[in-house]
C-alpha cells in the first residue's frame, strides 16, 4: 500500500518536491498567509505564541495517537482520559496541601499521579484490546464513557477547582517560558522529537509500521504483536498525561466538559499530517503540523467577523478536507 | 431451543423484577404522595448545580413533609428524558411531575401525556412548545439577564466605550440574552467590537478572549454572559496583563464568581443570577400543592438579580458544586 509511492517520492526528492510530505506544511503556510491577510494582529508575536501554546494539548495527545493509528489501532478515550486525569490531579493536590503545604512537592506528586494514571489507563485500553480480542473502537468507546462519568462523579456534576494556594507554584508550567519560548511549546517540541526518534529510528517504530500494514504477516515475522500494540496505547496514555500536566495550571479546573471531542481533534491532526487512518504508515512531524493547523483555523475565525459565527464548523470542516485532499490527491502524479 | 434456554432466565428475571416493582409501588402509593423530578444529567457546571439543588430540596422537603416521596431522575438527552417520563408515570405512579425539559420541542408531547394521565405538572426553565399543558411554570429570565447586564455596563461606562461579547452555545437561550443586551445598549456610544461563541465553556472562553485581546488594543468591558466563560476570560486577561483596563460581567451565579464579587475583585464587579436553584423553587411550589391550602397554579418568573459586593453573601453556596 502507499509505501511504493512514498519511496519513489523519496528517491526523487532531489528533482521535485515530495508533495505528500510537504502537503501539510504547505497547507499550514497557506493558512498563515490567509491569517496575515485577514488581520494584522495575526502575525504579532503574542498571537503566534497563543497559537503554538494552544496546539500543545492536542498536539501532544496526537503524537501518542500517531503510534496507535500507525499500528492499526484507534483510541477514542483520550479526551475523557484527559478530563479524568485532570480531575484526579486536582483532587490529589488539593488533599496534599493539608499535609505537604503548597510547595513544589505537592505539584510533583500531582504530576506523578498523572503519569501513573495515564500509563495505567493506556495499559488497560491496550490489554483489553489485545488480550480480550475486542476491536479498539469498542474498547476505547467504553473507556471514553467510563472516564467521562468518573470525572463528573468526582466533581459532583460541577467543576473541580485547584486550590488557589497551589496555583502560584504550578502556574509557570503553563504561563512560564524558557528562553522566551512558552513552556507548553517546549514540552510539545520535546514530545515530538521523542516520538519521531521512537517511531522512525527504532525497531519498535518499524514494528508499529509492520503491524499496521499487515498484522498477520507481522505475527508470522515473529513480532510480538500484542505487546507492541499494547505499548502504543501506553505511549498514548503517557502523552495524555503529559498534556494534562500542562493543561491543569492553565485554568486550574476540570469538569465534565473538559476535553470534549479532543479525541477527534487528535485523530484529525494525525490524519491531516499524512498518517494513514488504516495504519501502516505514520509521520510525527505531519501530526505536529496538523495540530497547529487545527488551532490556527480556530484562531483565524476568531480574528475576523467576515464569516458568520454559525458557519465556523463548516469552515473548519472544509479546510480539513482540502488539506488532506492536497496531500492524497493523485493529480500531481499525472504530470510525471 | 438453545436460544430459548439462553433467554428464558433473563425474561423470567425481568418479569419477577417488574412484578416486585409493581407490588412495591402499589403498597407505597396508598400512603405517600409521589413527586417525580426529571432533569438533565450533570454534564456541565450549571446542570451540576441544578442536580445539587434538586438533591438538597429533596432532603429538605422529605424531612419537612413525611408524606412526600420525591424521585429524581436524570437524563442525558431528550429521548432518554421522554423514557424517564413514561417510567415515572407507569412504574412509579407519580402524583406530580417537575420537569426541566432537555429541549422544548421533543418533550412537549411526552409532558402532555403525563398531564393527560391526570398528573400535576410543573415545567422549569424551558417552556413547552404548546400552551396550557403545565399547571406551574418556573423560569429564570433570559432577556432580563441580558438587559440587566447591558444596563450595568452602560452605567459603568457612562454610555461610551468599546466592549466584546462572548456568546454561549447557539440556542434560543443565547439569542434571548444577546437580544436583551443589545436592545439595552442601543442608542448609546457603546461599540460592540465583536461577538464570538464561547459555548459556555472555560477553555473556549479563554481562547476566544486571548484572540480578542490580540485583536483589539482597547477593550473597556467584556460581557461573558456566563460564569464558566468568565473564568476563562479572567485568566486570559490576567495573562495579557490587561486587568486594569477592563471589567467582566458574567452570569448564572457560580460560587467562584460570587466569591470574587464578595471579595471586591475589581475585574469582576458584579454577577447576574440565573440560578440553578430554580429547580428547588419549582419543587417547593409543587410540594405546596399537596401540603398547603394555598393556590399555587401560575407562572413564576425569577428576577435576574444583580449580585454586588453588598448582597453577594446571600447567594454564596460554598458546598454547591457550581
Amino acid at each position: 500500500m502507499g509505501n511504493s509511492g512514498r519511496s519513489a517520492g523519496r528517491t526523487a526528492a532531489g528533482r521535485f518536491i515530495d508533495f505528500k510530505a510537504m502537503g501539510p506544511f504547505m497547507a499550514l503556510v497557506a493558512l498563515f498567509v490567509l491569517g496575515a491577510l485577514i488581520n494584522d494582529a495575526f502575525l504579532s508575536s503574542g498571537n503566534l505564541s497563543n497559537i503554538f501554546t494552544r496546539s500543545a494539548f492536542i498536539g501532544i495527545i496526537a503524537v501518542g495517537a500517531t503510534f496507535v493509528i500507525t499500528a492499526g489501532g484507534i483510541d477514542l478515550s483520550v479526551g475523557s482520559m484527559a478530563a479524568f486525569i485532570s480531575g484526579a490531579m486536582i483532587v490529589v493536590m488539593n488533599t496534599l496541601i493539608a499535609t505537604l503545604g503548597a510547595g513544589v512537592e505537592t505539584v510533583l506528586l500531582g504530576i506523578a499521579v498523572s503519569v501513573v494514571l495515564g500509563v495505567a489507563a493506556g495499559a488497560i485500553n491496550g490489554l483489553v484490546t489485545t488480550r480480550g480480542k475486542i476491536e479498539a473502537f469498542i474498547v476505547t468507546l467504553g473507556t471514553m464513557g467510563i472516564y467521562r462519568s468518573l470525572v463528573t462523579y468526582m466533581a459532583d456534576g460541577g467543576t473541580l477547582s485547584l486550590d488557589f494556594a497551589i496555583r502560584d507554584t504550578y502556574r509557570p508550567l503553563y504561563y512560564g517560558d524558557i528562553l522566551g519560548i512558552p513552556v507548553p511549546v517546549v514540552v510539545f517540541f520535546a514530545v515530538a522529537v521523542g516520538g519521531y526518534v521512537l517511531l522512525n529510528m527504532t525497531p519498535f517504530g518499524r514494528k508499529c509500521f509492520a503491524i499496521g500494514s499487515n498484522e498477520q504477516v507481522a505475527r508470522y515475522s515473529a513480532i510480538h504483536v500484542d505487546r507492541i500494540k499494547t505499548l502504543t496505547y501506553v505511549i498514548q496514555g503517557l502523552c495524555v498525561s503529559i498534556a494534562t500536566i500542562i493543561y491543569v495550571p492553565r485554568l486550574g479546573s476540570a469538569s465534565s466538559s473538559t476535553g470534549v471531542l479532543w479525541e477527534l481533534e487528535a485523530i484529525a491532526a494525525v490524519i491531516i499530517g499524512g498518517t494513514m487512518l488504516k495504519g501502516g504508515y505514520g509521520r510525527i512531524w505531519g501530526t505536529v503540523i496538523g495540530a497547529i493547523m487545527l488551532t490556527t483555523i480556530g484562531n483565524i475565525l476568531n480574528l475576523t467577523d467576515v464569516i458568520s459565527n454559525y458557519l465556523n464548523g463548516a469552515v473548519q470542516g472544509l479546510i480539513i478536507i482540502v488539506a488532506v485532499l492536497l496531500q492524497r490527491g493523485d493529480w500531481r502524479r499525472k504530470k510525471n | 431451543m438453545t436460544i430459548k434456554s439462553k433467554f428464558l432466565p433473563g425474561i423470567l428475571g425481568a418479569a419477577c423484577a417488574v412484578a416486585l416493582g409493581f407490588a412495591a409501588t402499589a403498597a407505597q402509593a396508598q400512603e405517600k404522595i409521589k413527586i417525580g423530578v426529571s432533569i438533565p444529567a450533570a454534564t456541565h457546571g450549571w446542570a451540576g448545580g441544578l442536580n445539587w439543588h434538586a438533591g438538597e430540596a429533596e432532603k429538605r422537603l422529605e424531612a419537612a413533609y413525611p408524606n412526600l416521596d420525591i424521585i429524581i431522575v436524570t437524563a442525558n438527552g431528550a429521548t432518554e428524558q421522554a423514557n424517564d417520563l413514561e417510567d415515572l408515570v407507569s412504574v412509579q405512579n407519580i402524583d406530580a411531575l417537575v420537569v426541566l425539559p432537555f429541549e422544548s420541542d421533543p418533550l412537549t408531547v411526552p409532558v402532555q401525556q403525563v398531564k393527560q394521565a391526570g398528573k400535576f405538572v410543573t415545567v422549569v426553565d424551558r417552556g413547552l412548545s404548546l400552551p396550557g399543558i403545565e399547571d406551574v411554570y418556573v423560569a429564570g429570565n433570559n432577556p432580563e439577564l441580558g438587559r440587566v447586564s447591558g444596563e450595568y455596563i452602560k452605567g459603568r461606562l457612562d454610555g461610551k466605550g468599546k466592549i466584546v461579547i462572548l456568546r454561549g452555545i447557539p440556542t434560543v437561550i443565547d439569542e434571548e440574552r444577546v437580544e436583551g443586551f443589545l436592545a439595552e445598549i442601543e442608542g448609546t456610544d457603546i461599540e460592540v467590537l465583536d461577538m464570538k461563541h464561547a459555548n459556555w465553556n472555560r477553555d473556549d472562553g479563554f481562547e476566544v478572549m486571548q484572540d480578542f485581546l490580540s485583536r483589539f488594543p482597547q477593550i473597556d468591558a467584556v460581557w461573558a454572559q456566563d460564569d464558566d466563560i468568565a473564568l476563562g476570560v479572567i485568566e486570559a486577561v490576567n495573562q495579557a496583563d490587561r486587568a486594569d483596563e477592563m471589567f467582566i460581567v458574567g452570569g448564572a451565579g457560580m460560587k467562584d464568581i460570587i466569591k470574587r464579587v464578595m471579595d471586591g475583585d475589581a475585574l469582576v464587579p458584579i454577577d447576574v443570577l440565573y440560578p440553578p436553584s430554580m429547580i428547588a423553587t419549582a419543587m417547593d411550589i409543587t410540594a405546596l400543592k399537596f401540603v398547603s391550602n394555598g393556590a399555587v397554579e401560575g407562572r413564576y418568573i425569577l428576577g435576574a438579580t444583580v449580585v454586588t459586593q453588598e448582597n453577594a453573601s446571600n447567594f454564596y453556596f460554598p458546598d454547591s458544586p457550581f
